[in-house]
């Protein structure tokens, strides 16, 4: 494993555009580190799934690179780059055909590690996203919204990956679970000191998890700051941001 | 003569026409099978291939089915046996049902499920079979379903070659204007498509994927 200080995701002058010309994302450059959760914000379209998915290589950049522990994501080996990072979604994506145990097995499995340590792990795993390992052998669609996005986290967390990508993944729960689950990821997260890059919209989750915040508009970096720095910024697209979430208190910070 | 004294009479031979008739039929399939689904998984990563590969299935089961027998009828190997030409005949019409479906089930999986999967590292082999292969089976098996429906129905044609099967009661029947006959080869054939349907049409609810809520 890289040494700790090498542990991180970097965007150096990074763009993608679409094969008709279109730029999705322009001139990126973005740093996170271990123990950190940098957080994208901006709305919808503005980019940020297409930057997470730079990471693993789910697409590639027209320019620039992309670095995980140093070295560019074109140098990895994929399925090596795949498996050193965790990957959540909002639309979870869990395999409707496997358990819950072999959901959240699937890459130790695929890494041969023994059954029994498999087990044990999924087990573990369940109680770290506060499940009860009764539903480890049910099937995804007996379970609730807020049951399955916990899994999908157990899931990206299976082989102890030191990054963590998540997209939205609390988007789609109500929002008494997801405001649960965001303090759970806190503590969580000052547990496991992962590389967390984390997509969002909201400007409060934004605010609550972050380290770093990330602001992007059309593909452009805005801002990138912490969430002291971002709620004072004079930046008027900030500002836009931050008003369009006004009238609630976005000063509060649940963060101990 | 009447038509339970002839089958009674004729029972032996009524049953080995339909083991002739389920033999060419299980043969023509499982060929299908075997040519049919890696073309419909190649159309689903070669997005290039899938107009052509589709659009020469579809030509294939426009043809009508004594002409097919008719075309194949001078190929070496092929054309020696009207058992080969009839299994030939009858594994291509049954092409298109099994590569359309197979192209379905694999498209219609959840672009979210084969993004985690990827984003796991699973490769390409892995993805295909324990992802996308599962969870489009019960289309792959609604394909075989109409392949074998049809094929059931078409093999009795083959009769007409010589291929043996159950079309050999039915053209007998016709030259003998005797309905007897004909419905001697033609019931046997009936029910053997109607119990292909209900039996892979169980097995493709059993294999049809959790709902997901
Ligand atoms: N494969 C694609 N084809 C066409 N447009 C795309 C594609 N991927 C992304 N886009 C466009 O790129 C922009 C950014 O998308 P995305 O990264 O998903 O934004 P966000 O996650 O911030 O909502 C959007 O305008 C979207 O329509
Ligand atoms: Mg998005």
């Amino acid at each position: 494993m890289a040494d700790s200080a090498q542990a991180a995701v970097q965007f150096c002058d990074v763009s993608y555009n679409l094969a008709k010309g279109r730029e999705i994302l322009y001139r990126l450059n973005l740093a996170a580190f271990s123990g950190e959760i940098l957080v994208l914000l901006g709305r919808s379209g503005s980019g940020k799934t297409t930057a997470l998915k730079l990471v693993n290589r789910l697409r590639e950049q027209s320019s620039g690179e992309v670095l995980v522990d140093g070295r560019s994501t074109r140098t990895w080996n994929l399925i090596q780059l795949r498996r050193h990072i965790g990957y959540a979604i909002q639309e979870v994506g869990l395999f409707p055909h496997f358990t819950i145990a072999r959901n959240i097995g699937l890459v130790p499995e695929l890494e041969n590690w023994a059954k029994e340590k498999i087990a044990a792990r999924v087990e573990e795993l369940l109680k770290l996203v506060g499940l009860s390992s009764d539903i480890s052998s049910r099937y995804p669609h007996q379970l609730s919204g807020g049951q399955r996005q916990r899994v999908g986290v157990a899931r990206a967390l299976a082989a102890d990956p030191p990054i963590l990508l998540m997209d939205e993944p609390f988007g789609a729960l109500d929002p008494l679970t997801r405001s649960d689950l965001q303090r759970e990821f806190l503590l969580l997260q000052q547990k496991l000191q992962k590389i967390i890059i984390f997509v969002t919209h909201d400007l409060h989750e934004a605010l609550l998890l972050g380290s770093q915040i990330a602001l992007l508009e059309d593909g452009k970096l805005v801002s990138c700051s912490t969430p002291e720095e971002f709620v004072r910024s004079q930046d008027p697209l900030v500002r836009k941001y931050v008003e369009a979430f006004a009238g609630t208190d976005v000063r509060k910070r649940g963060r101990a | 003569m009447n038509f339970w004294s002839f089958v009674s009479q004729n029972r032996l031979e009524i049953a080995s026409l339909t083991a002739e008739h389920l033999w060419i039929v299980s043969i023509a399939t499982l060929l299908a099978i075997v040519v049919g689904v890696p073309l419909g998984v190649l159309i689903t990563r070669k997005p290039a291939l899938r107009k052509p590969v589709i659009a020469i299935a579809n030509i294939i089961q426009t043809i009508p089915s004594l002409a097919l027998f008719g075309f194949l009828l001078p190929a070496p190997w092929i054309g020696e046996r009207a058992g080969r030409l009839a299994i030939l005949a009858l594994m291509l019409y049954s092409l298109l049902p099994m590569i359309r479906n197979t192209y379905a089930g694999i498209a219609g999986v959840d672009r979210a499920i084969i993004e985690a999967a990827r984003a796991m590292g699973l490769t390409d082999w892995q993805l295909l079979y324990k992802v996308e292969l599962p969870l489009a089976a019960s289309v792959i098996l609604a394909g075989i379903r109409i392949a074998v429906v049809i094929s059931i129905g078409l093999a009795t044609i083959a009769a007409a070659i010589g291929a043996g099967g159950l079309g050999e009661l039915i053209f007998r029947g016709l030259t003998m204007v005797n309905n007897a006959v004909i419905l001697a080869g033609a019931i046997p054939a009936a029910i053997m498509a109607l119990l292909a349907d209900v039996l892979i049409g169980w097995l493709e609810e059993r294999f049809a994927p959790p709902r997901e809520a």
